[in-house]
């Protein structure tokens, strides 16, 4: 038996937490995805006019 | 007094069944119109000259349409009180009780701030300044000032849901030009006659609103026949943006198709009474209606389709 039981409410606002908590995870993998590309300093359409050349 | 009590009398105060989940404070995002505007945008990125990284792409996307969503919530936020007459919207989470009004300001006012700054910083600030305006476009002049003044409201509000293509067209290129405005113009001619085939079969709602729909204004004889006038000049915007630089001959033939089936549907709405019309239960309008949601989409698909088949040499009329 654990020490704290979880209150009702925390079950009945499950699912609104549950998609605060994904959608903040989602932005921070979006955040940190945007930072890689814009630091990899790669320009996109110079790369691909390379490759068509 | 503790959290616990705090929580504990609001529960009580508000019975268990009403209480918002997640999904209610997304559908203050409104969707169904963020799906067309995701479609729209993405058209509108893909058909640019301009190559973009695929995740800025996506993230370009997803900013746009949130930045739709959150002017969905301000609407419903602005409309609480005409939502609940209305048999269409009285199910929306504000007037079923779900949530607060202040929450969906709130939320609303939080998913455009963030939306505008996230676009500008993974695109540029002309994207971001202009989802910016699409969202005051749409929020203060259509929904405070237009929609309950005059019966144009849905000609100028169209607008509103028109900039999305045009949105991921600079935020492809940064610049502008004219096919990004055609695309624009498609969805702004397109809108009225399809809003006023839904106002024609679902009258009653905005006359219970006092919504000053053009059905209410203007009666039901002149709604027939502006939608037979908007949407020859439809037609012709259409088929002839085949031949501009989003144009092609995929596009030629699906615009050349729909918008015969498409004036054919606006000429038999302008010809028929409205005993003709109660006593098939509004069949013409209804399928009207559904052929609109189809025009849109397939003209869209058609200037995508031309977008693909470009780096194969296929695509428009080189």
């Amino acid at each position: 038996m654990s020490l704290r039981k979880s209150h009702e409410l925390h079950q009945r606002r499950f699912s609104r937490n549950l998609g605060v908590g994904l959608t903040l995870a989602a932005f921070i993998v979006i955040i940190f995805g945007l930072t890689i590309v814009k630091v990899s300093g790669t320009d996109f359409s110079l790369a691909t006019q390379e490759v068509q050349n | 007094m503790s959290d616990a009590s705090i929580n504990a009398s609001t529960v009580t105060a508000k019975s268990h069944a009403d209480e918002a989940g997640f999904g209610d404070y997304f559908a203050l995002l409104k969707p169904r119109v963020m799906s067309l505007v995701v479609f729209t945008a993405l058209v509108g990125l893909l058909a640019a000259p301009v190559p973009v990284h695929p995740f800025v792409g996506f993230c370009a996307i997803l900013f746009i349409a949130i930045g739709g969503g959150a002017s969905g919530a301000l609407n419903m936020w602005w409309d609480a009180d005409i939502d609940k007459v209305m048999k269409r919207t009285k199910g929306r989470p504000i007037p079923s009780g779900k949530v607060e009004e202040g929450e969906a300001l709130a939320l609303g006012l939080a998913l455009s701030g963030l939306s505008v700054i996230m676009l500008g910083l993974a695109t540029n600030w002309f994207a971001g300044a202009f989802l910016a305006f699409t969202i005051f476009f749409y929020v203060v002049v259509y929904t405070m000032w237009l929609k309950r003044s005059t019966p144009q409201n849905i000609v100028i509000g169209g607008a509103a849901g028109a900039f999305p293509p045009v949105i991921g067209w600079v935020a492809a290129t940064g610049s502008m030009s004219i096919e990004p405005w055609l695309m624009f113009a498609l969805t702004f001619m397109w809108t009225p006659p399809h809003f006023w085939a839904l106002a024609l079969f679902m009258r009653s709602d905005y006359d219970d609103a006092g919504v000053p729909m053009l059905t209410v204004t203007h009666g039901r004889r002149a709604t027939r026949w502006h939608i037979l006038v908007y949407t020859v000049l439809l037609a012709l915007l259409a088929v002839g943006t085949a031949f501009s630089g989003i144009g092609g001959p995929v596009y030629l033939v699906v615009a050349v198709v729909l918008n015969a089936l498409f004036l054919w549907g606006a000429w038999q709405i302008s010809r028929r009474t409205e005993d003709d019309a109660e006593a098939d239960n509004f069949k013409v309008e209804r399928s009207f209606f559904k052929l609109s949601l189809l025009y849109l989409f397939l003209h869209f698909g058609a200037i995508l389709a031309e977008a693909l088949l470009k780096p194969f040499g296929l695509g428009g009329w080189s």
